[in-house]
């Protein structure tokens, strides 16, 4: 039986992903952030989880302006890292789970969640940074990897009830999995920033505390709250934070926190981390 | 949605439907760039590049003048925008001080220091009333 067993959020700043590639982080600007990882890394060697579902989004890399899909979910076999217009991140190629995919697609389709399904995609910093932050730089990622793209870029992305409610389908689905599997899913992107126009470089350390400490003890009322709230407040980019709620909605609704880390800024934006068990 | 919530948040783009229409061959373009040669050629020639793009005068000439909220107006999204900074060699915070209006090193010391505050920036009423 496949069991889902922790929930992890980050953020997936791309030039935390360059700092790694050039060999930066002993650097004072991102020495800190580093070291707030170092918990995460040491629990999933000891939690050996065999596949993580990792919500992110593609930021005009896999997708064009051609096709927005809201929810995308990959069902390959293996998934190269994207080169962005800058050259491919030097990680290693993302091994996926077809068999698990397969089943959650259909699991979720069938359970009303109409989402794409996709066979050939490459994967960007929204990605591969989460799990370079997880497992460090190894030569090959140490579990299998089922990506779930959620379009936060184009106005409006899913609402934060629609993706706890994914979530909780997400966890119906990976329990009625009969093979052997250990589950963890990551909610990545945020928290606070915005990147555009006159306000850029905003950031809200209340606001981002608040998510922190709703996204452990009350996802309801974190799922209520509406778009216009995460872009006034955590700017126009915090918005990605929605992706959370999928990671959050797949586990108990009393969870144990084993870790959190907050740390403002890489380049434009306001760093979070948690680690969510079930109670 | 009510536009109006979204326009009382200042200084703050809304890459709607909207923009999506005006901005779907702008962000073509923008996008093209991830790729060498095209970057190659955009460099040997933007406005000759720029032609083989459908983009409306206004577009190109915010493209050639790096007016990066101009973009934004114009229907360029962000992250197809970033593809250009690439091009050009500049890091995505350098981008977001010129929208902001200052000097990369004046940003980069404010975000340090913990950001831009949301005291001050998050509605236009209210800054109006204060």
């Amino acid at each position: 039986m496949a069991q889902l067993v922790a929930g992890i959020g980050t953020s997936h700043v791309p030039a935390i992903g360059m700092a790694l590639d050039t060999g930066k982080t002993a650097e004072p600007y991102w020495k800190p952030l580093f070291a707030g990882y170092e918990f995460t890394k040491a629990w999933l060697a000891r939690e050996k989880p065999d596949v993580i579902i990792l919500v992110y989004n593609d930021h005009a890399n896999a997708f064009s302006m051609d096709i927005v899909p809201t929810f995308a979910l990959g069902c390959a076999a293996e998934y190269q890292p994207a080169d962005e217009g800058w050259g491919a991140r030097p990680v290693p190629v993302v091994k996926g789970d077809p068999e698990l995919a397969w089943h959650l697609a259909e699991s979720l389709i069938l359970d009303e969640f109409d989402i794409t399904i996709v066979n050939k995609m490459d994967v960007d910093h929204g990605l591969t940074v989460p799990l370079s932050l997880m497992f460090g730089q190894p030569p090959a990622w140490p579990c299998k990897v089922i990506p779930l793209a959620v379009n936060v870029i184009q106005y409006p992305p899913p609402t934060g009830r629609r993706c706890y409610a994914l979530g909780q389908a997400i966890r119906r689905a990976v329990e009625a999995f009969g093979p052997e599997r250990r589950v963890v899913i990551a909610g990545t992107g945020g928290l606070s920033h915005q990147i555009q126009g006159q306000r850029a470089g905003l950031i809200n350390s209340a606001w981002d505390h608040a998510f922190l400490d709703q996204i452990t003890n009350d996802p309801e009322t974190l799922a209520r709250i509406p778009h216009v709230d995460y872009v006034r407040e955590a700017g126009s980019e915090g918005i990605e934070m929605v992706m959370w709620l999928v990671m959050r909605g797949a586990l108990d609704a009393r969870v144990k926190e084993l870790h959190r880390f907050y740390h403002v800024p890489a380049s434009n934006t306001a760093v979070g981390h948690i680690v969510l068990e079930n109670a | 949605m009510s536009q109006r919530e979204f326009d009382d948040i200042p200084g703050t783009p809304l890459f709607d439907g909207g923009m999506a229409q005006k901005g779907y061959h702008f962000n073509t373009f923008f996008m093209s760039l991830m790729k060498s040669d095209n970057r190659a050629a955009f460099k040997a020639g933007e406005a000759a590049y720029m032609e083989n793009y459908s983009l409306s005068a206004e577009q190109k000439q915010a493209v050639l003048a790096r007016d990066w909220n101009g973009m934004t107006a114009l229907g360029g999204n962000v992250f197809f925008m970033v593809k250009l900074a690439a091009t050009d060699g500049i890091a995505v915070a350098q981008m977001c001080a010129s929208m902001a209006g200052m000097a990369p090193a004046d940003y980069m010391r404010m975000m340090v220091a913990g950001g831009r505050p949301i005291a001050g920036n998050r509605s236009r009423d209210q800054n109006k009333a204060a």
